[in-house]
């Protein structure tokens, strides 16, 4: 009896989760580096980075979709191999990935029962899956409907099954990557409330980020990674965000963006009653208006996919629309023979779109050719008006690298073979060095560096000053309110209404992306 | 078209219907479970070959439908080793094996019999031979049922009516068993499966493997129910209109049955182009009867029945991200 007492008490006393010297190369590159941390039970702890600082590898190790170089990992103070899912599963551990791994034409009973099933046949793992999750729904607000397919949940619901997913396995500790990057304020404010009642009932829950807010919002711990390396693990009552960023950049970041007052000018875009179908038909942009001025940024917010995509498509000439556009007095072609990204280059207007790596690049060519994509027709890039002149391309491709600090400056490099920051700033030195009237950029920081986010906010502000006008689409709204010299929410095709940066705050602007037009509220 | 031959016409579509059928089957468990298989035809005819050599052999026709299965097995195995293991593109996998089928079959059979790629003529034990289902003879008498139940139900061989039960234990297997849940979702996203902790690798090789055998007893109905030996590309394009089939179907075993069933029968009118012109005074063309599962399939292709829903991670291989 006394023995056992006392292993029990080991037990509570050991951390849920301790890693040991964890070590993982991919070739030449060290992705973790001698990695040690300790995560107690019952606590949600957060692990903050840049992109490829190696958090998702480190978790990958943990979920047993790699295996550490060196290294050991203790699970509940016992030393536990994790050669596979399958172990990391029983071992209790649960991944609610950032990309779900879900099955659309499957019912959400279907997806938590799959792999977990109890026999060959399907009916009594199917009986019992649903009185777990109506159990589950009451003590933790997880609430789907069982029977429904995924492909008709919204993005909250699905992330809510891949959680009921990991739940119905007994797991005890909850690792999420990124979990609100899809999510609206109010269904990123509903996981929270979700986590929190987990992490009651015992959970432990580690939450993979780059967003400061939310670390510094639900964790108790958070630990900070660095070029594959635990750079720290500080209390979050203790710290800041600007430490943090600090830590994870290893240099001072300023987090606001520092940008004077507007000056704005003349109207340089124009849009009335502008109306685009998808390709199945269906209205997406449902009659919008709205105009910038030179020296103006004008920032769309909305949960994405509310037709700001194609709203900057259509502006970008890359989708059809009708309605009325005047682009510095004249109107520009949204359904004809000129409705293409060719005319909308030669008139002025640049498009930095949002899918970067499908739109903006050829990630199998080198950066000397995605410099001079959709510019490939200027005579400079020319000899006799007829062959191409790569020494001329080269030499004006690592101006571009120099001047807008693509890293590494190599010319002949993949375009896959450069970081999301690095992408960006390629696609923003081919389009702003064109010195365009109107930049049309959609979300320019997804998936890039606090380091790089910092120089791109920089030179969109540099345009704006310079007199342009900015047209920015973005799902970030931190990113909206520190950038944008207006705010317009979109909803279901239409434009919510219009905010002024300094006197809005997230909740309102939450409520307009959510559809709710309550005027007071303002 | 009097009712004799209606039923005439009705036993031949049962019988042209069902390699048609085995092949659609096994096409089905390949793509649900993501790996597309444009092999059928191969297969089967590898399997017809094998039946027809080993059934003359042995002078038992199961132990020769064991060596088509067998055949069969080999080619959808090296099928699965190239687009599961190293992979490849499973178009071009298929359509190699379809080419080594046609050649390696006449070949062996040229080999073996000296017959011109033939293998020599079955019968006796050696074939499938018609089964006179229970009370056949005796309700022939009742009115309209008794007649369709004789001529077209009973006197058919074996396989047919392991065929026609293949349907419900596929849609029992799909929908009702772990193992289908399982298979379905790897083919609509393997990922889904990996994290779950299941193996993608184990279950795409089972699908495949359930693909050959059901080609190897299509292969096996073609020499030695349909016909009495094999014949050089005697399976005459039935792996393709299988595929045709299952597109038509939209993935589904109850609507393969329906597909299959429909191709049948504009086979079964081909070979009595007598009856068509009698029935409509117009003489269509047979090779226009051949053709209808092919403009069927492309006119269900454009979306005109009902958008067709092809398992949405076929084709392509399943390398783990990061």
């Amino acid at each position: 009896m006394q023995g056992e007492t006392t292993t029990g008490r080991q037990e509570t006393a050991a951390p849920a989760i301790e890693l040991r010297g964890i070590s993982k190369a991919f070739g030449s590159v060290q992705a973790n580096k001698d990695i040690s941390i300790k995560v107690a039970r019952g606590t949600i702890h957060g692990i903050i980075g840049e992109n490829g600082a190696g958090k998702s590898t480190l978790m990958s190790i943990l979920y047993g979709f790699y295996r550490a170089d060196a290294g050991e990992i203790l699970i509940h103070g016992t030393p536990t191999q994790i050669p596979d899912s399958q172990a990391a599963i029983r071992a209790g551990i649960g991944m609610v990935f950032q990309h779900f791994k879900l099955v659309n034409t499957f019912t959400v009973l279907e997806n938590v029962i799959l792999g977990a099933e109890d026999g060959p046949l399907l009916r009594p793992s199917l009986a019992k899956a649903r009185k777990l999750l109506g159990d589950l729904a009451r003590d933790y607000e997880l609430d789907v409907d069982p029977d429904a397919l995924v492909e008709d949940l919204s993005v909250g619901h699905q992330q809510r099954v891949e959680i009921l997913k990991a739940l119905y396995r007994q797991a005890d500790i909850l690792i999420l990557d990124e979990p609100t990057g899809v999510l609206t304020p109010d269904e990123a404010d509903h996981l929270f409330r979700i986590l929190r009642g987990l992490k009651e009932q015992g959970k432990t829950i580690i939450i993979i980020t780059h967003k400061l807010r939310e670390i510094m919002e639900i964790t108790d711990t958070v630990s900070v990674m660095r070029r594959g390396q635990m750079t720290a693990t500080v209390k979050t009552a203790g710290t800041s965000p600007e430490e943090l960023a600090e830590l994870m950049v290893g240099r001072k970041v300023l987090l606001d963006v520092a940008k004077g007052p507007a000056n704005p000018g003349r109207t340089i875009l124009e849009v009335r009653d502008l109306r685009v179908r998808d390709e199945n038909g269906v209205e997406r942009v449902k009659g919008i208006d709205l105009h910038i001025r030179a020296g103006e940024i004008l920032g769309i917010a909305g949960v994405a996919g509310n037709g700001q995509s194609e709203l900057i498509k259509v502006l970008g000439g890359i989708k059809k629309g009708t309605g009325s556009v005047l682009l510095n007095g004249a109107p520009l072609d949204l359904s004809g023979r000129a409705a293409d990204a060719e005319s909308r280059r030669e008139k002025g207007v640049a498009h930095v779109p949002e899918d970067r790596q499908h739109l903006g690049m050829i990630l199998d060519f080198t950066a000397w050719e995605n410099l001079a994509f959709g510019y490939q027709g200027d005579p400079a890039y020319h000899r006799n008006g007829f062959l191409m002149d790569n020494d001329a391309m080269m030499k004006d491709a690592l101006g571009k690298m120099e001047r807008f600090d693509v890293r590494p400056p190599i010319p002949t490099l993949q375009g896959k073979s450069f970081s999301g920051g690095n992408q960006q700033k390629i696609i923003l030195a081919r389009e702003l060095e064109r010195n365009p009237d109107l930049l049309l950029v959609g979300q320019p920081t997804r998936g890039v560096d606090i380091g790089a986010i910092e120089f791109i906010h920089k030179r969109i502000v540099e345009l704006r000053d310079a007199g342009k006008a900015v047209l920015l689409v973005s799902v970030e709204l931190d990113e909206i309110l520190s950038m944008s010299d207006r705010i317009a929410v979109m909803f279901d095709g239409r434009i919510m209404g219009e905010r002024d940066p300094d006197q809005t705050n997230e909740r309102e602007l939450g409520l307009l992306m959510a559809g709710v037009t309550n005027e007071t509220a303002a | 078209m009097d009712y004799a031959t209606l039923l005439q016409i009705l036993d031949s579509t049962l019988r042209l219907a069902t390699p048609l059928l085995l092949a659609c089957l096994a096409g089905l468990y390949s793509e649900r479970s993501g790996i597309f298989d444009i092999g059928l035809e191969g297969k089967m005819l590898v399997a017809a070959m094998a039946t027809g050599a080993v059934a003359f052999y042995s002078g038992n026709v199961w132990i020769g439908a064991l060596a088509g299965i067998g055949a069969s097995m080999i080619l959808a195995l090296v099928h699965g080793l190239a687009s599961i293991t190293f992979r490849g593109n499973q178009l071009i996998s298929g359509v190699a094996l379809n080419f080594v089928a046609s050649g390696i079959t006449v070949l062996i059979a040229q080999a073996m019999f000296g017959q011109g790629g033939r293998t020599p003529p079955l019968d006796g034990a050696a074939r499938f031979n018609p089964i006179t289902l229970p009370f056949a003879d005796s309700l022939a008498s009742v009115p309209f049922v008794g007649p369709l139940y004789r001529e077209v139900i009973s006197g058919h061989t074996a396989l047919v009516y392991v065929a026609l039960a293949a349907v419900p234990l596929t849609w029992w297997l799909l929908y009702r068993t772990r193992y289908g849940l399982r298979l379905r979702a790897v083919g609509e996203n393997p990922a889904s499966v990996d994290t779950a902790g299941v193996s993608v690798t184990r279950l795409r090789y089972s699908a495949v493997a359930i693909t050959g055998i059901l080609c190897g007893l299509a292969g096996a109905y073609m020499a030695a129910g349909l016909q009495a030996g094999f014949g050089r590309e005697m399976t005459a394009g039935r792996g393709y209109i299988a595929l045709a089939a299952l597109i038509f179907a939209n993935w589904l075993p109850w609507r393969a049955l329906g597909a299959t069933m429909l191709f049948g029968f504009l086979q079964a009118l081909a070979l009595r182009p007598d009856v068509i012109e009698r029935t409509i005074h117009v003489s269509i063309p047979v090779p226009a009867l051949d053709a209808m599962p092919y403009v069927l399939t492309i006119i269900v292709l454009f979306g005109f029945v009902g958008k067709p829903q092809p398992p949405r991670a076929g084709g392509e291989p399943y390398i783990k991200e990061r």
